[in-house]
């Protein structure tokens, strides 16, 4: 499979393979750089694509195996891409007590998706997140950058219908 | 480079341009426009608020007036907050379309804008900050700075001191006065476990001479703290000063910070405070004028809770997995790369400087007998005031949520307090006036922990509360030692067969043995407490726990399966607010007639019950 995507012309893999190794650049080979990369290819694709990976690991020569262990480890790297929304309920205590379970709850049911899961179409995602700190406006739940505070489960109903109008 | 004088005069000649942000009576004509920048009023569009502001001055052409972004009030659930000096008047709730009359009125014509001020919690109106019940029992030393300088600004920082505490110690003190100053001071681990702090500098330093290093623990993985993200926001230079300060005293020349990148905000600041310090010479080689080097790398951390562990969090600035390691050896001895490393928390760093400048005879005078200092409380869940709060050692529970926060909203009673977030215990209303401490916490089988304070009403079911923790904790177990990743899925079947009737009275048994088993086996601290929200509701919610295996019921209904969400007839006058308000359509009933819930359609979200004006809907 490796090879069939280098050999793949004008494909994707082979745009972010160029993205990523140029991207790896600006890093030392320290094995200590690890996260901070994975991190700039997480904010960057949304995902931490397998070419990317392969990049990463001949660059710093570690095992694919050691690279993915620490991806898999973290939970704010994931290996599918999400949605092109994507929707995340936080989970902290303070949002919690105030119901915020049932915010995850509506949206789950209304997306027909869990949490962690894409739509078929690619347009919505779940999360759960774990405090993303604006206690003040429990219960929370955001957009993408957006952040929806004092929600109830009617608001985020309306809010994913909103954005199931847009393109 | 600046020289020690070169920043002296900074701080005389910005200082006496911010008299006005902390002299009520400050001369002069100019005016300060100050808008909380934190995460919580950023959420609320705060960043907008401050473009209209700008975009409103500039048009108007008006002069003499400055905005201001800064650091987290504090009174989080009011905001945005914006708050005009040197009158030092409060406006909370504002919007974007709030700026143009506030501009015409207050700065134009000296008016204040009534509608704009905030009411306490007993109705009255509020000019001032300082008059909220909110910050009556509060005493700021961490916070100090939050709220009155833009974080952005090295300049202001310097001219309330920044930067003096370091000047002093490199230029008058040793580096073991030093770590005595900080050992009399008292101070203990902010972070929750709370180890002396001078005495950890004084291990680090007695190892032998040679790469060293500090590290700052600001990856807040409790849900619900927030203190260590809003002094960063707030206040960023005096945590990097203090990592010098500590850097100094143990001989190291190379600082970590650890910081989360799910806090952007605070990332963005420390990456603008440490360039700002490396351009005034105050990062990097000779410093002041001295022989001192010392820098300073920001480390983001990706979402693991564990790594708030210290050995955890070594790993993952190593690059590896967040897996702790085996004490002893400790990090003092064995650290980062195996060097001799100091790891203290964010909040433990911000006491540094206050210390170093005033002494620790006055550090020690605040606080009880076994725990000095003030500590900062994110406080949350049902309470009138959400926000942080500083407040002296030794202050009750009840003084926190009543005087401070305003107590519990809609009429609810008070249930339970949470301390200590995952790791820490739920404290019930018979120990409201315990004064808090490492050791109180501690013995009525909660922890300090990082400061989340989480107040619970009685529509909370203390079970499904343990459940909550627990499915935390055992997603973010690491999975290194058998006790903490098998016993805490355990626990979490267990709790989840309660919760959804089907729990028997042997299992209470059951949870209770494995509990303590994880608790006394486990390698790290997260295994090591997280049965601690178990156990401390079992201990203080026994009935609660026996009604769901004995009687299959509920009773603060909110065990879905264990209840049932009706409309009492005889209550209903048929308004039809719920009907509309169900997000499911379960609600029937023709106006001005009784309505019923069809409970095959209800997801149970209680949204009814919250709007039905007669409280007919349990």
């Amino acid at each position: 499979m490796h090879e069939k995507q280098l050999n793949c012309d004008n494909c994707m893999e082979k745009n972010v393979k160029n993205e990523v190794e140029n991207m790896l650049k600006n890093y030392t080979k320290e094995k200590d750089n690890l996260i901070k990369i994975l991190n700039e290819i997480q904010t960057k694709y949304g995902y931490i694509p397998q070419i990317a990976q392969m990049a990463v690991s001949n660059y710093l020569d570690m095992p694919l195996a050691e690279i993915y262990g620490v991806i898999t480890f973290y939970s704010r790297f994931t290996l599918k891409p999400k949605g092109k929304y994507n929707v995340s309920v936080c989970l902290g205590t303070a949002c919690f007590v105030k119901g915020s379970k049932e915010l995850l709850e509506r949206a789950k049911s209304k997306l027909g998706i869990e949490a962690g899961e894409t739509t078929k179409d690619g347009k919505f995602s779940i999360d759960e997140t774990r405090c993303v700190g604006a206690c003040g406006l429990a219960p929370v739940f955001t957009i993408n950058n957006e952040v929806y505070g004092k929600a109830t489960v009617k608001k985020i109903d309306e809010v994913i219908e909103e954005y199931m109008q847009k393109d | 480079m600046k020289s020690i004088n070169e920043i002296e005069e900074i701080r005389k000649k910005k200082r006496e341009e911010l008299d006005l942000r902390v002299n009520i009576q400050a001369k002069g004509i100019e005016k300060h426009i100050l808008v909380c920048h934190g995460t919580g009023c950023t959420s609320s569009k705060s960043v907008d608020i401050i473009h209209k502001f700008r975009k409103i001055i500039e048009e108007k052409n008006i002069k003499n007036v400055r905005v201001i972004q800064t650091g987290c009030f504090g009174l989080c659930s009011k905001g945005p907050i914006v708050i005009i000096r040197p009158e030092d008047i409060f406006y909370s709730m504002v919007t974007p379309n709030d700026c143009e009359e506030i501009i015409n009125n207050h700065i134009i014509k000296g008016e204040i804008v009534e509608r704009l001020l905030c009411k306490d919690i007993d109705g009255t109106e509020v000019k001032r900050l300082d008059e909220l019940n909110f910050y009556k029992k509060q005493q700021r030393i961490a916070l100090k700075n939050c709220g009155v300088i833009d974080p952005e600004n090295i300049d202001e920082y310097i001219a309330f001191d920044g930067f003096k505490a370091l000047e002093k110690v490199l230029t008058t003190m040793s580096r073991d006065e030093v770590i005595q100053e900080i050992s009399d001071s008292g101070l203990r681990g902010r972070g929750g476990a709370g180890f002396p702090t001078g005495k950890k500098w004084s291990f680090v330093k007695l190892e032998p001479e040679g790469q060293k290093y500090v590290v700052c623990n600001a990856d807040e993985g409790d849900p619900g703290a927030f203190m260590d993200r809003s002094i960063l926001e707030g206040d960023p230079h005096s945590v990097i000063e203090a990592m010098m300060i500590a850097g100094y005293a143990i001989g190291a020349d190379k600082g970590y910070i650890y910081v989360r990148a799910e806090y952007p905000i605070a990332v963005h600041r420390l990456e603008i405070a440490i360039n700002q310090e490396r351009e005034y010479g105050l990062l990097g080689k000779n410093i002041l004028g001295t022989n001192f080097n010392f820098d300073v790398e920001i480390r983001l951390g990706a979402g693991a809770f564990v790594c708030g562990e210290e050995t955890a969090l070594l790993e993952s600035i190593e690059g590896k997995r967040g897996q702790p390691r085996v004490k002893p050896p400790y990090p003092a001895h064995s650290g980062l790369w195996g060097k001799p490393t100091l790891i203290n928390n964010v909040e433990t760093y911000a006491n540094i400087t206050r210390i170093i400048l005033n002494g620790a005879k006055w550090y020690a005078g605040i606080g009880t007998k076994t725990s000095k200092g003030t500590k900062v409380f994110a406080l949350g869940g049902n309470v009138n005031n959400v926000g942080l709060v500083e407040v002296p050692m030794g202050t009750t529970l009840r003084e926190i949520i009543y005087d401070i926060g305003g107590g519990i909203p809609n009429g609810r009673k008070f249930k339970a307090a949470q301390t200590g977030g995952p790791s820490g215990g739920c404290i019930p209303k018979e120990y409201l006036d315990t004064p808090i401490d490492y050791e109180s916490l501690n013995s009525i089988g909660s922890m300090m922990g990082s400061g989340g304070l989480i107040v619970i009403d009685d529509t909370k079911c203390m079970v499904n509360l343990a459940k909550f923790y627990l499915d935390f904790t055992v997603s973010e177990s690491c999975g290194k030692c058998t006790p903490c990743r098998i016993g805490t899925k355990r626990m979490l079947e267990i709790l989840e067969k309660i919760c959804n009737g089907k729990g028997k009275l042997e299992d209470l048994d059951n949870l209770n043995k494995i509990a303590n088993t994880v608790k006394n086996a486990s390698v790290c601290g997260l295994g090591q407490t997280a049965p601690n929200p178990v156990l401390s509701t079992m201990k203080y919610f026994e009935e609660e726990y026996k009604d769901h295996v004995l009687n299959y019921e509920c009773k603060a209904k909110e065990c879905k399966s264990l209840t049932k969400i009706e409309i009492n007839p005889e209550i209903c006058r048929g308004c039809g607010l719920c009907k509309k308000a169900c997000p499911v359509s379960a609600i029937e009933g023709e106006p001005g007639k009784k309505h019923h819930i069809i409970q095959d359609k209800c997801i149970k979200c209680r949204t009814c019950m919250q709007k039905c004006p007669f409280k007919a809907i349990n």
